[in-house]
């Protein structure tokens, strides 16, 4: 797996930690699928008071802030500075939410927004849309990782557009890449680690399930088969059939 | 409140086993107002209706809403929990007290920790008590008038974002209720949280427009890591804290397991002691 601003992940999952029905299913959850990276929303949780930080840090996973629900450049730089402060990490999950209804990124606020923050110290793990032109921007604005979207943040609708989540991926070889938001079964992880991300990030998909803590491990499972299936080389799909026991010299009867 | 079954679409299934029991409990003491709830969602947001219906007990779909409550007019979907109830909780806590001097019991206001008093104690502060374990959880609501609306029992509308219920009480007064988050911030009403409100509210019934606003409020909810109440033993206090969103609800519960530890021992499934 290529490495996040130098560190090197155990697993490919990364949950957040909002809408579960308690923090003792947060911490099952966590627990059960080994998801290596907590993100967590400054603007709403944790914000006052140390009890729901205190479970995050139990966890014992590496905690990526962000700025969930900015809708401004200079919103989420503040939002970003005040989450260096309070988790005391250069780790941040840029979001500059440009639609309302979609919650689909501002490119312009993002493109900023990285410029600024990359420059002020932070790793950025700027939320965008596959699109190409884009990463490119944010990569020269000094984003060393991209979060691309599956999907509007909460749909469920998996993978919306495969076809520019690949060459997006093609485009950028050596760039960590997570793909976030829009994830609503373990077979769209499987689907996106297949493609040869590095990480899946979900959260609505696990808090709100009816059993939490058993979908957790269900996307555990998937991302991890779906890396394994992208390592092990998978085969091309093909138009002509391809028997795989031969059939010539069989009896004919 | 005193809605068990709607509760049990995220709460710990005990939440749903002893809130059973709630209505009849406080009936004994202040007016409780058996007419069921209701539960809605706009068409855009059936998905919300058929996950919370899978995940909840004793309702029946309403195929028409208006049937029941004459003023909800728009295309909504529902679903029916008949028996479910609601209270005034401030109507129900001053009954309480009549209730509880009628039979011989002083209430004393003062300000006091249990290191002071001398004998058994229950500690029913709320975040007050600083249990270990017990955290915060901010919820803000709205309390309007609205005299040309008219609503029999709760109504809850479900939203991806901005769930929402409506409370009637007397004289054309609803509660709105109410925001759910994971800190400790003290302050008063966010003016994101008044806008949610009432813009679900209006999604419901664009009359709420023209309500008056008559009170915001914002607290925090005392919750355990699994947001269910309990009866913690310390020596000779009993904390009665972690009540979450399910004061009313889970109140008689937890009351009737401090008495029956207190008097004969016996620890229910939310005493926790040493």
């Amino acid at each position: 797996m290529r490495e996040f601003y130098g560190v090197a992940l155990a697993t490919p999952l990364m949950l957040g930690t909002a809408q579960y029905p308690a923090p003792s299913v947060l911490e099952a959850a966590f627990r059960q699928s080994q998801a290596s990276v907590a993100t967590v929303s400054l603007r709403r949780e944790a914000g006052a008071g140390q009890a729901f930080w205190d479970i995050i840090r139990g966890l014992g996973v590496h905690v990526l802030p962000n700025t969930a629900g900015c809708h401004s450049a200079r919103e989420a730089i503040t939002t970003a500075r005040m989450a260096r402060e309070v988790f005391e990490t250069n780790w941040i999950k840029l979001e500059v939410i440009g639609h309302a209804d979609t919650l689909q990124p501002d490119p312009f606020g993002l493109l900023a927004a990285t410029e600024a923050l990359a420059a002020d110290g932070f790793e950025v793990f700027p939320y965008t849309t596959e699109d190409q032109v884009l990463a490119g921007r944010l990569l020269d604005a000094g984003a060393r990782v991209l979060m691309p979207w599956g999907a509007p943040i909460g749909s469920g609708l998996g993978l919306n557009n495969r076809y520019g989540l690949r060459t997006l991926r093609a485009a950028f070889p050596d760039v960590p890449m997570v793909i976030d938001a829009g994830l609503g079964l373990p077979s769209h992880a499987a689907d996106a680690m297949e493609l040869g991300f590095d990480a899946v990030l979900l959260n609505t998909a696990v808090a709100q399930a009816g059993d939490p803590v058993a979908m957790a491990r269900a996307f555990a499972m998937a991302a991890q088969a779906g890396a394994l299936a992208h390592a092990a080389d998978p085969m091309e799909p093909r138009e002509m059939a391809a028997p795989s026991t031969p059939v010539l010299g069989q009896a004919w009867l | 409140m005193l809605a068990p079954r709607c509760e049990g679409a995220v709460a710990d299934p005990a939440i749903v086993r002893h809130g059973q029991a709630a209505a009849g409990h406080w009936a004994e003491v202040t007016r409780v107002v058996q007419r069921g709830s209701l539960v809605v969602a706009l068409p855009r947001d059936r998905a919300e209706l058929a996950r919370f219906a899978r995940r909840t007990s004793g309702h029946t779909a309403v195929p028409d809403v208006s049937a029941l409550e004459p003023d909800l007019t728009g295309p909504h979907r529902a679903l029916f929990m008949a028996d479910e109830a609601h209270l005034d909780p401030r109507e129900a806590l001053g009954d309480l007290v009549r209730a509880l001097a009628a039979r011989g019991v002083t209430v004393t206001r003062d300000t006091v920790t249990p290191d002071a008093v001398l004998g058994p104690v229950i500690d029913a502060r709320g975040m007050a008590a600083g249990l270990a374990g017990l955290r915060g959880v901010r919820g803000e609501m709205l309390v309007l008038r609205a005299r040309d609306i008219r609503l029999s029992r709760p109504v809850r509308l479900l939203h991806p974002r901005h769930p929402l219920y409506v409370v009637p009480r007397a004289d054309g007064v609803f509660m709105l209720g109410a925001t759910q988050i994971e800190s400790a911030d003290w302050r008063g009403i966010s003016a994101r949280a008044v806008l949610e409100l009432l813009g679900a509210a209006y999604a419901l019934d664009p009359r709420f427009a023209e309500a008056e606003v008559l009170e915001t409020g914002a607290d925090l909810r005392p919750a355990f890591a699994d947001n269910v109440p309990r009866v913690v033993v310390r020596g000779r206090v009993l904390h009665l804290n972690g009540l979450f969103r399910h004061g009313y609800l889970m109140a008689p519960a937890l009351a009737l397991q401090a008495v029956a530890y207190l008097t004969n021992g016996i620890k229910g499934d939310l005493v926790h002691a040493d």
